[in-house]
């Protein structure tokens, strides 16, 4: 074979740059495993026939996002006592630069979340993507629809209107009326007898801190699960189900995963 | 490979148990001293279904816990004897320590969690304030005429605790030679799910008579004159006559009511009570009185078993 000939300068230069961004990545490699991690999550097989409805989950978790970027925002404005929760919410809208986007993003943001929940969950149901082995996820999947319902009836209440008010009593109170304990739930959430300072405060613990910290951890079991059991097919599709396919196109990436980038140059 | 199957396996079937039975019996005495007598009872059922839970998951998992039921003699080796011989290998260190961990955890997980659990769960049930509201002086309320009362329960809790009652003066009634006045006070809270009832009638400036103001302990109170014909939800349309029976829609029994005392020559609210419904009207009027439970929850009929026991209300 022939020599090997000197590299030229911009060749030089383009490896330089590569080791640059390359090297970073390896060294955090080398102690961690993240890149390797994130690959393994980002660069997984999926059905080669899989659909567009099959990315509903994402945008669910997109929205949950929003919901949670926008909620602390609103949280450094917002102050959850009976005399000066709605005057913040007032000022938050009118005079806070962009307040009433964040908080418009919230609101709208919310229902935008909920209805995303129940197309996933009507994409899964149809795909019967619900069947062994992925039954455990469904069930993850139902309680986080019920954490984020529970999350809008308590974020219902924060602004301390009228409809806040009274749409509060009538959800407390139909919790009430639930058999043998409904009446111990329906005092917890009210955190008493009567609604008061002390329920909205409690509302507002519920829906920054305990729902959401829920709803992020079960998103994180809901997540391994779908990484660990693949995607499935969709219901019209000829390849057969829980098969493996020939990787013979699949492309086996080094250079990030080894240990110390090669100083010298090309390979 | 070999022939023979390896012994992990097989169906591990757990062995036919009795135990589960003495745990069902102690769960049914637990809900019926729920019932009957939470503190005696239930704890003796508690107890029963504890003792016998912990029976049948020993029994279950006595073989994975390391001593099987049946020992079969063929598959162990000679070396059994003297497995028993060393008290070492039978409890070793590492099992201890395991355990040790295990507890200890658990004992300091315990303490931990236990009053963090009581501050969450608790105060809404204990140590619940009673609350008097002064409504002013008897001479204020005519003979005969209905008044929007409105009021705040707890001044220091402020405008959300701002209340709202229908008042009606019944004029004296006769109890043992001496005269008392008889007031007929009615809860504006809808025996469905909580709304505020609206009185169907005029009220106020139309009527051509004055609203009366009055500041007393319990800083502003308003009341409104008010001629209904019943009282109405608007949330969801239950509709009451003037005594609070239902008359139509969705509320399972009549408007709850207040308790009162006369102190001083002026009408103070005392507790509030629930009513399944009021036969007559006015001073003659039986009211039939149970403790105050939420709206929504049947306080007579078949269906209040469905609630045996009801957080403590005032």
């Amino acid at each position: 074979m022939a020599t090997r000939r000197q590299p030229t300068r911009t060749e030089i230069r383009r490896q330089k740059m590569q080791a640059a961004i390359v090297y970073p990545l390896d060294w955090l490699e080398e102690r961690s495993g993240l890149v390797g991690a994130t690959k393994y999550f980002l660069f997984r097989n999926v059905p080669a026939d899989s659909n567009w409805m099959q990315t509903l989950g994402s945008a669910t978790l997109t929205a949950f996002i929003v919901q949670a970027v926008t909620g602390v925002i609103l949280a450094m404005y917002y102050k959850p006592t009976p005399g000066e929760a709605y005057s913040s919410i007032q000022n938050i809208t009118d005079h806070v630069t962009l307040g009433w986007l964040v908080r418009g993003m919230h609101r709208w943001g919310a229902s935008v979340f909920i209805i995303l929940l129940f197309l996933h969950m009507g994409r899964v149901f149809l795909f019967g993507a619900y069947k062994y082995p992925r039954e455990l996820n469904w069930i993850v999947g139902v309680v986080l629809l019920l954490l984020g319902m529970l999350e809008g009836f308590t974020g219902y209440l924060l602004p301390w209107d009228q409809t806040a008010y009274w749409a509060t009593v009538v959800g407390i109170n139909l919790n009430g009326t639930a058999p043998f304990l409904g009446p111990w739930l329906a005092g917890f959430l009210r955190g008493g007898q009567e609604i008061g300072a002390d329920t909205l405060t409690r509302f507002y613990s519920l829906h920054m801190l305990l729902l959401p910290g829920a709803i992020f951890g079960l998103i994180g079991l809901h997540l391994y699960l779908v990484i660990r059991l693949g995607v499935t097919s969709p219901p019209w599709s000829k390849e057969a189900a829980g098969e493996e396919r020939d990787d013979e196109q699949r492309q086996v990436r080094v250079g990030l995963t080894q240990p110390a980038p090669s100083r010298r140059g090309g390979s | 490979m070999t022939d023979e199957p390896d012994p992990h396996d097989e169906l591990h079937q757990p062995p036919p148990t009795l135990w589960p039975i003495g745990f069902a019996i102690g769960v049914a005495v637990l809900l019926v001293g729920l019932i009957v007598n939470p503190l005696w009872i239930s704890t003796i059922g508690g107890a029963i279904a504890l003792v016998f839970g912990v029976l049948w998951a020993r029994g279950a998992t006595a073989e994975l816990r390391g001593r099987p039921l049946e020992v079969e003699p063929e598959r162990r080796g000679p070396a059994v004897p003297a497995e028993h011989g060393e008290p070492g290998r039978r409890f070793p260190r590492s099992k201890f320590l395991e355990g040790a961990t295990l507890g200890l955890g658990g004992v300091i997980g315990g303490i931990v969690t236990v009053p963090i659990a009581g501050f969450a769960l608790l105060p809404p049930f204990i140590g619940q304030k009673k609350h008097e509201v002064d409504l002013g002086p008897v001479t204020d309320f005519a003979e005969g005429q209905w008044y929007v009362a409105t009021f705040t329960v707890d001044p220091a809790e402020g405008e959300v605790s701002r209340r709202t009652a229908f008042i009606r003066n019944n004029g004296a009634l006769a109890a043992g030679g001496s005269s008392v006045p008889s007031f007929t006070i009615i809860s504006n809270r809808c025996a469905h799910l909580g709304c505020p009832v609206q009185a169907n009638g005029p009220s106020g400036q139309i009527l051509g008579m004055k609203n009366i103001v009055q500041h007393t302990a319990n800083g502003k109170v308003t009341l409104v004159p008010v001629v209904p014909a019943g009282f109405g939800c608007p949330c969801h349309g239950g509709q009451y006559d003037t005594e609070g029976n239902r008359t139509a829609g969705p509320p399972v029994r009549a408007l709850d009511r207040y308790d009162y005392l006369i102190k001083d020559g002026n009408v103070v609210l005392a507790s509030e009570y629930s009513v399944s419904h009021v036969d007559a009207t006015g001073a003659q009027a039986k009211i039939h009185k149970y403790k105050l439970v939420g709206p929504g929850e049947h306080v007579d009929g078949i269906e209040q078993v469905l609630y045996p026991i009801n957080p403590p209300h005032h």
